[in-house]
């Protein structure tokens, strides 16, 4: 097909387009990376835009330096992992039974779990609980409640619904019984779905601030790094780390905000440009209707 | 037959016991699941009720006096009360400015991307796209802090160098919450593009084709058939976002507030947590998190039958 010239004009323009968004995104992030290298005069004089004056890397060594900031950071991603790892479990063995039609109940559990996608009890009865179950400050919150979306859940079961159902079949009439069918027939076939989920769960839980804020925030040897870089951001409370020196600097303390930035940012963005091809898949089943 | 039914055929009690052996490892599989929303998400329903009561800590839910006025004086407080009015006011008005402008949109991109020739490009551009999504609000607040400062942040230095004033992006309450409605598209756009283009995917090429031959230009095209194949896609998705006008994010405005804009920044997510969790109020901010519960599930039951009246299929 001959495209005419105004077509490659159009073209041109949409491109132009989607080039300005490329550099929306990209631009913050690029002078973000500039501060936490620039010295501090550059940074005082104003002079760093993108690329980094007086090239150095002492913030992220101060950073490097505090124990309570790696600490943070090997914590999140504990949590991350373990939290990750349960949150995969629940929504497999809460996805796999439903797919199954026939099995008596399933109409009501099916109904008791939806509902909570559309009232839930509010924060507030949620702390209450946590609060008498003596889980507040504890460890186990920042991976207990949320440990299992109705949202996900729904992704997979589609995902499993999409499964030649003759492939259980014949593994039941040689005699494999369902969780033998769920670990060798379902969970194989089930990769795209696996690496969205556990993608969508750790961004969560490394992301995660505000269970933090609101059920962990007497135990400081257990905040997430979210919850650590949001009070270096905004200087609340002293924080009794080595880095406090450099917040009397004002150039220095940019330079470490932005450091710390950098670090709570860069494990995520190594990861998800190679999951592109699973997660469109995973969104796209969550918005299929039942 | 009326006794069969009384006492069951050896045919249907042998028919249960083949089922249950066949299927006892699913309900053993569901066992956990249905605990964890049964205790996490049922039990604290039951705490619902301290909102129609005085709260006392040395009491269960259950044997806490009832509050004054049949119950509900702590909706009345509530709604008496200045802050939570300015906390009602600045959802609605937050969440009303994001669906105007945050939700058209990804429609406009995706149809952008899907006019975009160039496949590598394409792919990178979407790639670069969701990348703000993977960003928590804290440390979007980080970035936009440092780009958006008075003095020292990009965006006034470049705009001092062009001779303009600085703005006060985060700093002035009508900048704010421009600021903030800007941000929440900026993360949140080349995400929602994906379901978009997979809409776009499923539109039938004849159909394009059939355009072409009529003569129709890239804007017809987009207007004829790019927009109507997306139509169910944007009512589902509409109905979704207008059940939840009065929800409210916690991270984002919390990350974004300072003490220059907390009249136009405090949201009722954020009023709960300072005078729930940090002021104690418990009855009071359980009331107000119901009311925003119960108005969240009337707005979504409502949107769906008004779509439903103007002929769309609706979320069920």
């Amino acid at each position: 097909m001959v495209k005419s010239k105004k077509t490659k004009i159009g073209d041109l323009i949409v491109a132009f387009f989607c080039f300005l968004l490329i550099l929306a995104c990209l631009l913050p992030m690029i002078n973000v990376l500039s501060r936490s290298l620039s010295s501090t005069d550059a940074l005082i004089r104003n002079e760093v835009l993108l690329l980094p004056k007086g090239l150095n890397f002492d913030s992220y060594k101060m950073v490097v330096d505090d124990p309570k900031y790696t600490w943070s950071l090997v914590w999140t991603a504990i949590i991350t992992v373990i939290g990750t790892c349960l949150s995969m479990i629940m929504t497999t063995i809460c996805a796999y039974p439903l797919t199954y039609d026939n099995l008596k109940g399933k109409r009501f559990i099916n109904a008791l779990i939806i509902f909570t996608m559309y009232f839930n009890a509010g924060t507030i009865p949620l702390y209450l609980l946590l609060k008498d179950l003596h889980l507040l400050n504890r460890p186990a919150v920042l991976v207990i409640p949320y440990c299992l979306s109705v949202f996900n859940m729904i992704i997979m079961r589609s995902f499993f619904y999409g499964i030649p159902e003759s492939l259980r079949e014949s593994a039941e009439i040689d005699g494999a019984g369902p969780i033998r069918i769920l670990i060798s027939i379902y969970l194989p076939l089930s990769t795209p779905v696996i690496a969205t989920l556990s993608l969508f769960y750790a961004v969560g839980r490394w992301n995660g601030f505000s269970d933090a804020l609101m059920f962990m925030n007497n135990k400081r040897e257990y905040w997430p790094i979210q919850l650590l870089l949001y009070n270096i951001l905004n200087n609340v409370t002293s924080i009794e780390v080595s880095t406090q020196e450099g917040f009397t600097k004002p150039g220095l303390a940019d330079s470490i905000k932005a450091a710390t930035v950098m670090f709570a940012t860069v494990p995520i963005l190594l990861v998800y440009p190679w999951l592109q091809k699973y997660f469109i898949v995973g969104v796209t089943l969550g918005s299929i209707k039942e | 037959m009326k006794t069969s039914s009384a006492k069951p055929s050896p045919k249907t009690v042998q028919k249960t016991i083949n089922y249950v052996k066949r299927y006892w490892t699913l309900y053993l599989l569901l066992l956990l699941p249905v605990t964890y929303f049964i205790i996490f998400k049922y039990i604290p329903m039951t705490y619902i009720q301290i909102a129609f009561k005085k709260y006392s800590i040395v009491q269960g839910p259950w044997e806490m006096p009832w509050a004054d006025n049949y119950g509900f004086e702590y909706f009345i407080k509530a709604f008496s009360n200045r802050d939570f009015l300015l906390a009602l006011r600045n959802t609605i008005m937050l969440n009303f400015l994001d669906l105007l402008v945050g939700f058209p949109a990804p429609i406009i991109l995706a149809i952008l991307l899907n006019e975009l020739p160039y496949k590598r490009f394409k792919r990178f551009t979407q790639t670069v796209a969701y990348m703000p999504h993977f960003l928590s609000w804290i440390i979007i607040s980080g970035l936009a802090k440092q780009l958006f400062t008075p003095t020292s942040g990009l965006v006034n230095i470049v705009l001092g160098r062009l001779g303009f004033e600085p703005i006060p992006f985060l700093n002035d309450p009508v900048h704010w919450v421009w600021t903030y409605v800007f941000l929440g598209v900026w993360q949140s756009v080349g995400w929602n593009t994906i379901i978009y283009l997979a809409a776009i995917t499923g539109i039938n090429p004849e159909l394009y084709e059939a355009a072409e031959i009529d003569g129709a230009g890239r804007f017809r095209k987009i207007w004829h058939v790019t927009l109507p194949g997306l139509r169910p896609t944007i009512i589902t998705l509409l109905i979704l976002s207008l059940g939840r006008i009065l929800g409210s994010e916690f991270d984002r405005p919390y990350a974004l507030s300072n003490n220059l804009v907390t009249e136009v920044s405090n949201v009722i997510s954020t009023y709960v947590y300072a005078y729930g969790i940090k002021g104690l109020q418990f009855s009071l901010t359980t009331a107000v998190g119901i009311f925003q519960s119960v108005v969240c599930v009337i707005f979504l039951f409502a949107a769906n039958a008004l779509a439903k009246k103007f002929g769309e299929r609706g979320i069920w």
